[in-house]
């Protein structure tokens, strides 16, 4: 989240696409409903009618992958009619910046895109400098060759009638989303946009986000109360773990991973820092070799970062890592060994039936869990016989959340500390203490044995336990950053001291020099002279009362700054645009409010101001995004299972970068009679994740006890399906069975002249219990991924439904 | 004195069905056997280990579809329809705290004609354990409120639909917020206020919910004598 949890009640329209907030954030609805109670209108649009429906003023149905188009008839929408915010549009974003003339986009491909690699070089996605290499823009908006006059072309084909033909979605309904979401382009307006899986798990899920982020641009909505981009992430502390480098191509702090054509640390700064000739751009990135030294230095305090870089593993360059790849590799009998830990993949992961299988080419797997998961239990599970598999599994019971002390960072940002209300039970252990003792045996090993290249593990700062018990205070001290030398900096206007074990008061004081460690630079400033997760304080100024803004509650990264961007908030003088829940404003010489993105004084001062989206290279916000592998700007492409042979915006039906595999398990059915419908999968308010903690728990499966298919009565009929019947679903990739719920929630679809059926599932069940309860929906879903993240594509395929 | 009440306000919920899942938690209650049967609802019905179900509903309303929920529980009667009928059998087999007005089966309800009770409740709340002819339903979390708690449902009630109190401040807030609603939902109302503790708000007619929400609108509902004596009786001993 851009915001946080109470800011949605800040919100004068909330709209919430590829998401069931109500029942899968039910705390999200909190906020949600006294946004309502104020006058706020919340719009959903989604595939079927869910308890989120019920509350929206609006709802509106769209068919599974379609939400680019949906997003491309608003961005025309809003252009069309002169309802985005311009001042915001020209000010804060690259909308004036011209395009390179080398960019360019023809019959659904960028340039740059080479066939035989199914992928793009991007240098084309630039934009025009003059001599001092500077960027070119036309604050008019007005040259043909401005990010604003491409977006608005390249959206051109966007109209109502075409999206409403891709979508399924009534006219009448687009006009009513896009009249009532474009409103919030006024200035004193904020619309919010809530998000989750929904938006994220397709081929082109980055560029879904993309275009919400194109609307809350060009309305001014982001940075303000009540606005933003609110990704309302599916597990507690989901965010967090990716906070701390949880995925292959990031380390600790959105870091990129070093690859092998970075061999030494000075290429890597190289290549990754970016710099900018915009004199109003704070360019933060440029902090970056800051940030990986006190990395570096936190993992191996007594080496120089040189040495200590050369020890940090290394990509293949244009290698994906990603899930779905490793599972692939794991199928090709590339790994050994496998651990698996909290996680349940033969479940979880697309393509189950090949996940499960790739699990019999492992001499050995671990699953660090709380209870049996079909993935410890794989090689007896359908179609296995024990027998015939030589993967060793061993299992290791973990403690229960509930168990052990620590922090979890919620979709919101905060640091929240946490204390154990009992103790583990039996032999199970914290996740800390098994990750302790089994490093330390490693080590020791290393120490007995010697071994290839001992020095990484050898020198290793492994100074994270009290007493041989893993102590998470010790590791929070870390993260946070303190001194290892002493040192004398410049802090506000005075000259301070510095002694080796001071913790780092903000990221700003981390040094290149080697002076300074931290495990996460943005981190930085929550555990300092005291634990600041674990702040209960509820005092605030009557201006962060209007906005329901805890400055003293838990801790917020980055430096307890609660809404991103928020210089956005302001126009270039410092003044609100919104007074009545302003976030931040310029007052007597300073900032008051939260915590602004940067201490500089409003952008009007030409000398010492800075544009507010900070984290961007030219400090304005993306419109015209160039980094992202699948384009600049987001364009319609089918799911990889689509029920439709055209698109009507372009010759390319599907996403040409998409990631995907190759063999018997990589079928996939466009168009193909035996699987007429699409299938979606989601979660229920009862269950998490694949309901390894929630089928256990006997009054959750009491409540949704077995796997169902929602359909449309005139599915069913069509089917012969009853009410309540169990019926069977497959895919090119496997069967399960489920009951039918027949319901009026979901509707068939026009789409392109044809009546398309949509169903869906859940993805909480598997066959170890219950014993009734059904298998993973994960059976049936693709091995297809976003070509930038890697995430499958399990919103949107084909399937069949029969009577059982 | 008053008492307390609920104020259960269904313009806000979403039907999460934390109270159903703490109301078991609390009461520490057994897991039926369940399947799904073509719906979300489920356990599909209250029984003696279910004092707390949320009924799903699908509706059409004025051409426009409704999807409803209605966390059913006992409404704790000011003068209990299902106390009259037991103290004619069993007296203070049921028995109504003075305090907080909570009604509660005993122990002694092992005495009492289980079918006579149910009937005599114009919302269908009581239950018999076949086994034990004990007989169950809400009773109000009387524990915990007396500890000075919340009700369980209530505290964990995320979108502020489970209200509980002073019955006053309850009524207020009821009369309050369904002023506000009175324009988006003409026909939302506050369910047999005068005679319940539970005061449902529905935005929609109360039978669209459920058949046992409104008194009486699921009549003809099978009355004993008793009951019937006990629901004539009732306006005339009601108090605000």
């Amino acid at each position: 989240m851009t915001n946080h949890w109470i800011d949605i009640a800040n919100s004068d329209c909330i709209f919430i696409i590829g998401s069931n907030a109500a029942e899968n954030h039910p705390i999200s609805f909190k906020w949600a409903l006294r946004a309502k109670d104020k006058g706020a209108t919340i719009i959903h649009v989604d595939p079927r009618y869910t308890r989120t429906s019920q509350h929206a003023d609006v709802f509106a149905r769209l068919r599974s992958g379609s939400d680019i188009p949906f997003f491309g008839g608003l961005i025309r929408y809003i252009l069309a009619n002169n309802l985005y915010f311009k001042d915001y549009v020209v000010n804060y974003t690259n909308a004036s910046f011209i395009v390179s003339d080398k960019y360019d986009f023809k019959d659904g491909l960028f340039s740059g895109y080479d066939a035989e690699k199914r992928a793009y070089d991007k240098s084309s996605w630039s934009f025009a400098r003059d001599d001092a290499g500077q960027i070119k823009k036309d604050p008019t908006l007005r040259d043909p060759r401005c990010v604003f006059q491409i977006l608005k072309a390249h959206y051109d084909r966007y109209d109502m009638k075409s999206v409403s033909s891709v979508t399924g979605t009534p006219t009448a309904d687009l006009q009513k989303v896009y009249q009532t979401y474009a409103a919030t382009g006024k200035p004193e307006k904020s619309g919010t946009m809530l998000y989750a899986m929904g938006q994220t798990q397709h081929t082109v899920g980055v560029q879904n986000i993309r275009a919400m982020s194109i609307i809350q641009l060009l309305l001014g909505n982001m940075g303000v109360a009540g606005g933003g981009i609110n990704a309302l992430r599916g597990e507690a502390n989901v965010q967090g773990s990716t906070d701390q480098g949880l995925l292959f191509h990031i380390l600790p702090g959105y870091i990129p991973t070093p690859n092998a054509a970075m061999p030494t640390l000075a290429e890597y700064n190289a290549k990754n820092t970016p710099a900018t000739k915009e004199p109003q751009s704070a360019n933060w990135w440029g902090n970056r070799p800051k940030y990986m030294t006190s990395f570096l230095k936190s993992m191996y305090p007594n080496q120089e970062a040189d040495v200590s870089y050369d020890y940090l593993p290394k990509l293949e360059p244009g290698k994906d890592y990603s899930w779905l790849s490793l599972f692939d590799v794991m199928l090709g009998g590339a790994f050994k060994g496998f651990f698996a830990w909290g996680q349940n993949p033969a479940a979880s992961t697309a393509n189950a039936n090949k996940t499960r299988e790739a699990m019999t080419k492992l001499d050995w797997m671990v699953t660090v869990n709380m209870f049996e998961t079909e993935t410890g239990s794989f090689w007896k599970g359908p179609g296995m016989d024990p027998k015939k598999v030589k993967t060793e599994v061993f299992f290791l019971p973990c403690a229960v959340s509930f168990e052990k002390e620590g922090s979890i960072s919620n979709s919101g940002r905060w640091m929240q500390w946490r204390y154990p209300a009992q103790a583990p039970r039996g032999d199970s252990k914290p996740d800390g203490d098994i990750i302790y003792e089994l490093f330390e045996k490693i080590r020791g090993l290393y120490a007995k044995e010697g071994g290839a290249y001992p020095d990484p593990i050898k020198n290793l700062n492994w100074d994270v336990a009290t007493n041989h018990a893993f102590d998470p205070h010790k590791v929070a001290k870390l993260i946070n950053g303190y001194f290892l030398k002493e040192k004398t900096l410049k802090v506000g206007d005075a000259d301070k001291t510095f002694k080796p074990g001071d913790p780092v008061p903000s990221f700003a004081l981390l040094q290149t020099d080697g002076s300074t460690c931290s495990g996460n630079w943005i981190y930085s400033g929550s555990y300092t002279d005291k634990n600041n997760a674990a702040r209960r304080d509820k005092t605030q100024t009557p201006m962060q009362a209007k906005i329901g803004l805890y400055p003293g509650w838990t801790w917020a990264w980055p430096v307890n700054r609660r809404v991103l961007y928020n210089r956005a908030s302001v126009d270039p003088q410092g003044k609100p645009y919104q007074p009545e829940k302003a976030v931040i404003a310029w007052q007597d010489g300073k900032w008051v409010g939260d915590v602004p993105d940067g201490p500089w004084p409003p952008m009007a001062d030409q000398k010492g101001g800075k544009s507010p989206f900070i984290m961007t290279t030219e400090g304005m916000g993306l419109i015209f995004g160039p980094g992202r592998n699948d384009g600049p700007l987001p364009e319609h492409y089918e799911p990889l299972e689509c029920p439709v042979g055209d698109n009507p915006f372009s010759k390319q039906l599907h996403n040409p970068t998409a990631l995907k595999f190759a063999g018997p398990t990589e079928v996939h059915a466009s168009c193909d009679p035996r699987f007429p419908f699409v299938c979606s999968t989601y979660r229920v308010t009862e269950h998490w994740q694949t309901g390894v903690m929630t089928r256990n728990s006997p009054w959750l499966l009491e409540a949704e006890p077995q796997m169902f298919c929602e359909m449309s009565p005139e599915l069913a009929k069509m089917r012969g399906i009853q009410n309540g019947e169990k019926v069977i679903l497959e895919s090119t990739r496997g069967s399960l069975w489920a009951k039918a719920i027949v319901t009026e929630r979901i509707q068939p679809f026009t789409v392109l002249g044809q009546t398309i059926h949509q169903v869906g599932i859940p993805w909480h069940y598997g066959w170890t219990w219950p014993k009734q309860g059904g298998d993973s929906a994960n059976i049936l879903c693709p091995s297809v991924g976003d070509p930038n993240t890697g995430i499958p594509e399990t919103k949107a395929f084909m399937v069949n439904v029969r009577k059982a | 004195m008053t008492g307390k009440s609920f104020f259960v306000d269904l313009s806000r919920c979403t039907g999460c069905r934390g109270c159903q899942i703490a109301c078991k938690q609390w009461k520490n209650k057994p897991v039926e056997p369940t399947e799904n049967t073509g719906s979300h609802q489920n356990p599909p019905d209250l029984s003696w280990q279910t004092l707390k179900v949320v009924r799903f509903a699908e509706k059409t309303i004025d051409g426009k579809f409704q999807w409803l929920f209605f966390p059913d529980q006992c409404r704790h009667c000011l003068d209990a329809p299902c106390k009259m009928v037991g103290d004619s059998e069993v007296p203070d087999a049921i028995v109504q705290d003075p305090e907080t007005g909570a009604v509660v089966f005993t122990e002694k309800c092992k005495g009492l004609t289980a079918g006579g009770v149910r009937e005599a409740c114009p919302y269908d709340i009581p239950r018999v354990d076949p086994a034990t002819k004990l007989m169950y339903k809400c009773d109000l979390c009387n524990d915990r409120i007396h500890a000075g708690l919340l009700p369980s449902c209530v505290q964990t009630c995320p979108t502020g639909t489970m209200n509980f109190g002073d019955r006053d401040e309850m009524l207020a807030l009821a009369k309050d917020r369904l002023a506000k609603l009175k324009p988006k939902f003409p026909k939302a109302e506050l369910v047999d206020a005068d005679s319940v503790r539970v005061i449902f708000l529905t935005p929609f007619p109360p039978s669209a919910y459920y058949k046992y929400v409104q008194f009486g609108d699921a009549s003809p509902r099978p009355l004993s004598r008793k009951a019937f004596l006990a629901k004539v009786m009732r306006p005339l001993r009601a108090f605000g």
